[in-house]
């Protein structure tokens, strides 16, 4: 180790050829990957949408003008930028862009659980069906196929249907619904990898099943899923939008984005802002993911940073 | 440059002078290759170097393929009194359709994987003029028979996964002489094939330039194979031209690097001793 | 042990066939020889001769459909077990695909120590790096970072640190430039006499099967096609047409009219 780095230090630490630690390498690895995204000015955009998402979502309490919930029967329907309402009030006088920053929290609670649930969940089977092959290969993605076979949307209907509306069944529904194309990912990742050299050579090393899916073809399959998931999340917080527009995610009076725009579009000819805004809402989340993803495909695609 | 050799047949088809190949990286700029300078006649030349040696680089470079961020200068480079250099794209495509043709060391990635042999070799000959369907299957179906391939009716409906590895070289190189180039570059043609294919294919090229006059520049990593087959030998290393010497008067070589080249190679025989290493000079870099 | 009277590697009427039905293909058919302890056996051909084949049904790689191999006199299990991966190891033909792409060599090679539970992690690294001729500065690198040689020497490392009698070598050197094969053929003859290491050597050059081989076995289309004592080779003593051909093909071309 090179004792404690300073910013001049740290720059020559990351940019050396040759790492003296485990940590360094990672470091350096990092943050070449770091140098080739923000290259991308799309990227940077993507990434600056999502982190305002976060910090507004951590921050709604000291962001937000009014109480999401407190409701003003005189002041319903009011456009934007009557008395300190920056975005207007709904039609029961709620402030929209107090609403909209909360709804921030559950639009993030429903990204994140479902960014940790299904990916791992279909990385698993992937790399495990793809990696054993033979039955548990035809099992486990014919599982996979019975699952994709349904429309995302009306299977995670019929899922909230089954559990009861609410926001967890919602993230459920959706999880169960979007783990079968990272399995998918993740075989066909694995199939290409299984029997490369290295496979066989870890193998022959003595290295267990287990050792080896763990170790070295989920590695190889993580970059996939990672940039499929980013490109995904716009289709879930659409989903979750769309079960909260059917009033099957969050219940009312939280503030979601989906349940604002079911709400508003009764009002959508003579109070076009009630619907609009958190339709805009959604756009700008879903185009900040999609452009990140893409960037992020460049960067950690395995066969774009093979040479 | 000792031994300088007489042109073999007078007239110069390819001229080369200061050929540099420049990438830009992170690091600051990178030279693949340096200020090369050589000319080919009807005759075979050969171009040997080990990887990063620039000798691909140099191919690429005489054709224009060479694709950014790469950039290519040369204070001369003339085919045939044309200059290379300024020549718009449309041209440049046209010279390189009809009289330089290129064969690249994979057939695999060469050949277009969805469309049939004969439309690949059709397509090639619709490069340049518009030749009657009949005109075409003759000439496709001539060139296979002229590359050894016994059953050229069922090759030109093949698609190239249905060929094997020498067949499909074969098909490369009737697809690049269907035309009747006056140059061809070939970019290490055989060494993803098996030593006795190899032979097969190296005999076509020798029967194709003897024959029609062509001028044929062989890129390739086997010093030994250039040296019996081509009749001079440009020596490549780390972008510069440090030796030209006539192929039957290699082991005459000068340089220490082509000396080292041909002596770390095992040959039958020759015992199970350790073989002599190259040992890399700074100097070599300026040479 | 090396003095025990069972060859090293005995293969007998090795069959290994691919696919079922029509798709059906016998990679290798019955082919047998010997390896005695400390020496090194070649196995020469073209692509489909069915060498690395051999190599690979040794290891487990490839489906073994008949005949027997057996290490040290015993036949070996149906699955290969931790003792034989101590035994036995292999080094690839290309060093690009051989070495995981996200390890640095620092975890390519600890790996295997871990699998085996060897404590002093550190000190073999180390001197696995050193024995094969490489800067310890390289520990920590990606293989992307190395050449294909550097590759290679990684590859004998791992190889190599779980101290196998037997090294499998695949076509070791045919993706490497000329001045760094002999690099790699001079390390791998050093190690082979320190370690007193017995290879099974597969190329498709003759000339470096003669260089680096005792004895020797053509083979073609899966099939044996005879087999070659020490100097047989350079005395031009081979029954077969193929093996001759085969000769004259490692000598170049032979233009028309000087033939």
């Amino acid at each position: 180790m090179s004792g404690a780095p300073t910013p001049a230090g740290l720059r020559a630490w990351l940019d050396t050829d040759t790492p003296q630690s485990r940590l360094q390498a990672r470091s350096i690895s990092a943050w070449n990957a770091w140098r080739t995204l923000s290259s991308n000015a799309l990227a940077m955009v993507g990434l600056g949408i999502i982190v305002v998402l976060i910090l507004m979502a951590i921050f709604a309490p000291v962001i937000a003008t009014h109480a999401p919930n407190a409701q003003n029967l005189a002041g319903r329907l009011n456009p934007p930028g009557w008395e300190g309402h920056i975005l207007g009030t709904d039609e029961l006088g709620r402030d929209i862009f107090s609403r909209i920053v909360h709804g921030a929290r559950v639009t993030l609670y429903i990204v994140a659980l479902v960014a940790v649930t299904a990916p791992v969940f279909g990385l698993i089977i992937g790399t495990v069906a793809g990696t054993l092959g033979g039955w548990t290969d035809r099992i486990l993605m014919r599982i996979t196929d019975i699952f994709l076979a349904f429309p995302r949307l009306i299977l995670a209907l019929a899922f909230v249907a089954a559990l009861g509306p609410g926001i967890v069944n919602a993230v459920l529904a959706i999880a169960l619904t979007a783990w079968p194309a990272y399995a998918r990912v993740a075989r066909a990742e694995t199939l290409t990898v299984r029997r490369s050299d290295y496979i066989a050579a870890a193998r022959l090393q003595g290295a267990s099943t287990l050792r080896i899916i763990t170790g070295h073809i989920m590695p190889m399959c993580l970059s996939s899923v990672v940039v499929r998931v980013t490109l995904d999340m716009a289709g879930i917080i659409l989903t979750a939008a769309g079960l909260g527009f059917l009033g099957l995610g969050a219940q009312p009076p939280l503030a979601e984005w989906g349940a604002m725009i079911s709400t508003g579009r009764q009002y959508l000819l003579s109070h076009w802002w009630v619907a609009t805004v958190p339709g805009i809402a959604i756009l700008l989340v879903s185009l900040g993911f999609n452009l990140l993803g893409d960037a992020l495909r460049d960067v950690l695609d395995p066969r774009a940073a093979s040479k | 440059m000792t031994h300088a050799p007489e042109r073999v047949k007078g007239e110069t088809l390819l001229s080369v002078r200061d050929l540099s190949v420049t990438f830009d990286t992170r690091r600051g700029p990178f030279q693949a290759v340096r200020g090369t300078s050589f000319d080919v006649g009807r005759e075979r030349v050969g171009i040997v170097g080990e990887s990063g040696s620039g000798k691909s680089m140099t191919g690429r470079a005489i054709l224009g393929l060479v694709r950014p961020p790469g950039r290519v200068t040369a204070s001369r480079l003339t085919f045939d009194g044309i200059d290379l250099r300024a020549l718009p794209d449309r041209q440049m495509r046209r010279i390189r359709g009809q009289r330089v043709s290129m064969v690249m060391q994979d057939p695999r990635y060469s050949l277009n994987p969805v469309m049939t042999v004969g439309r690949q070799i059709a397509e090639a000959l619709r490069v340049h003029g518009r030749p009657s369907r009949e005109e075409i299957r003759r000439r496709s179906l001539d060139m296979l028979t002229e590359v050894q391939i016994r059953d050229p009716e069922r090759v030109l409906k093949a698609y190239p996964h249905e060929l094997s590895g020498g067949m499909g070289q074969r098909v490369m190189i009737a697809m690049m002489l269907v035309t009747e180039p006056e140059l061809l570059i070939a970019d290490e043609p055989t060494s993803a094939l098996d030593v006795t294919v190899q032979l097969d294919v190296l005999r076509i090229l020798d029967d194709l330039v003897r024959r029609r006059g062509m001028g044929l520049i062989f890129i390739s990593h086997d010093l030994r194979l250039v040296s019996t087959f081509c009749d001079r030998v440009l020596v490549m290393y780390r972008g510069r031209i440090v030796e030209e010497i006539e192929a039957r008067r290699l082991h005459e070589a000068r340089h220490p690097y082509t000396q080292g080249l041909l002596n770390c190679l095992p040959r039958i025989g020759g015992g199970h001793g350790d073989l002599p290493t190259l040992q890399r000079q700074e100097a070599w870099n300026d040479a | 042990m090396t003095n025990a009277p069972a060859p090293r590697i005995e293969v007998q009427d090795l069959t290994v066939v691919f696919g079922e039905d029509e798709r059906r293909v016998v990679a290798v058919d019955a082919v047998s020889f010997r390896v005695e302890p400390g020496s090194s056996f070649g196995l020469v051909g073209e692509s489909g001769s069915g060498k690395s084949t051999v190599l690979r049904a040794i290891c487990g790689l490839a489906p073994v459909a008949g005949g027997r191999i057996l290490i040290d006199g015993k036949p070996l299990t149906l699955r290969r077990d931790k003792a034989f991966t101590r035994q036995v190891q292999m080094v690839f033909q290309d060093p690009y695909g051989s070495l995981h792409p996200r390890h640095t060599i620092d975890r390519i090679l600890s790996e295997p120590l871990a699998i085996h539970g060897f404590r002093d992690r550190d000190r073999r690294i180390t001197r696995a790096l050193s024995d094969v001729g490489l800067d310890p500065a390289f520990r920590f690198r990606l293989p992307h970072q190395l050449s294909g040689g550097q590759r290679q020497r990684v590859a004998i490392a791992r190889a190599l640190i779980l101290e196998p009698t037997i090294l499998l070598l695949d076509e070791p050197t045919s993706a490497l430039d000329a001045s760094i094969q002999a690099e790699i053929l001079n390390l791998l003859s050093r190690l082979r006499r320190e370690r007193n290491l017995t290879y099974l050597f597969v190329s498709h050059d003759l000339a470096v099967i003669d260089h680096m081989c005792d004895r020797l076995l053509v083979m073609k289309g899966g099939q044996a096609v005879e087999e070659l004592a020490e100097g047989a080779l350079s005395h031009r003593q081979v029954e077969s047409d193929y093996t001759r051909a085969l000769m004259k093909a490692s000598e170049g071309f032979v233009r028309p009219d000087a033939a």
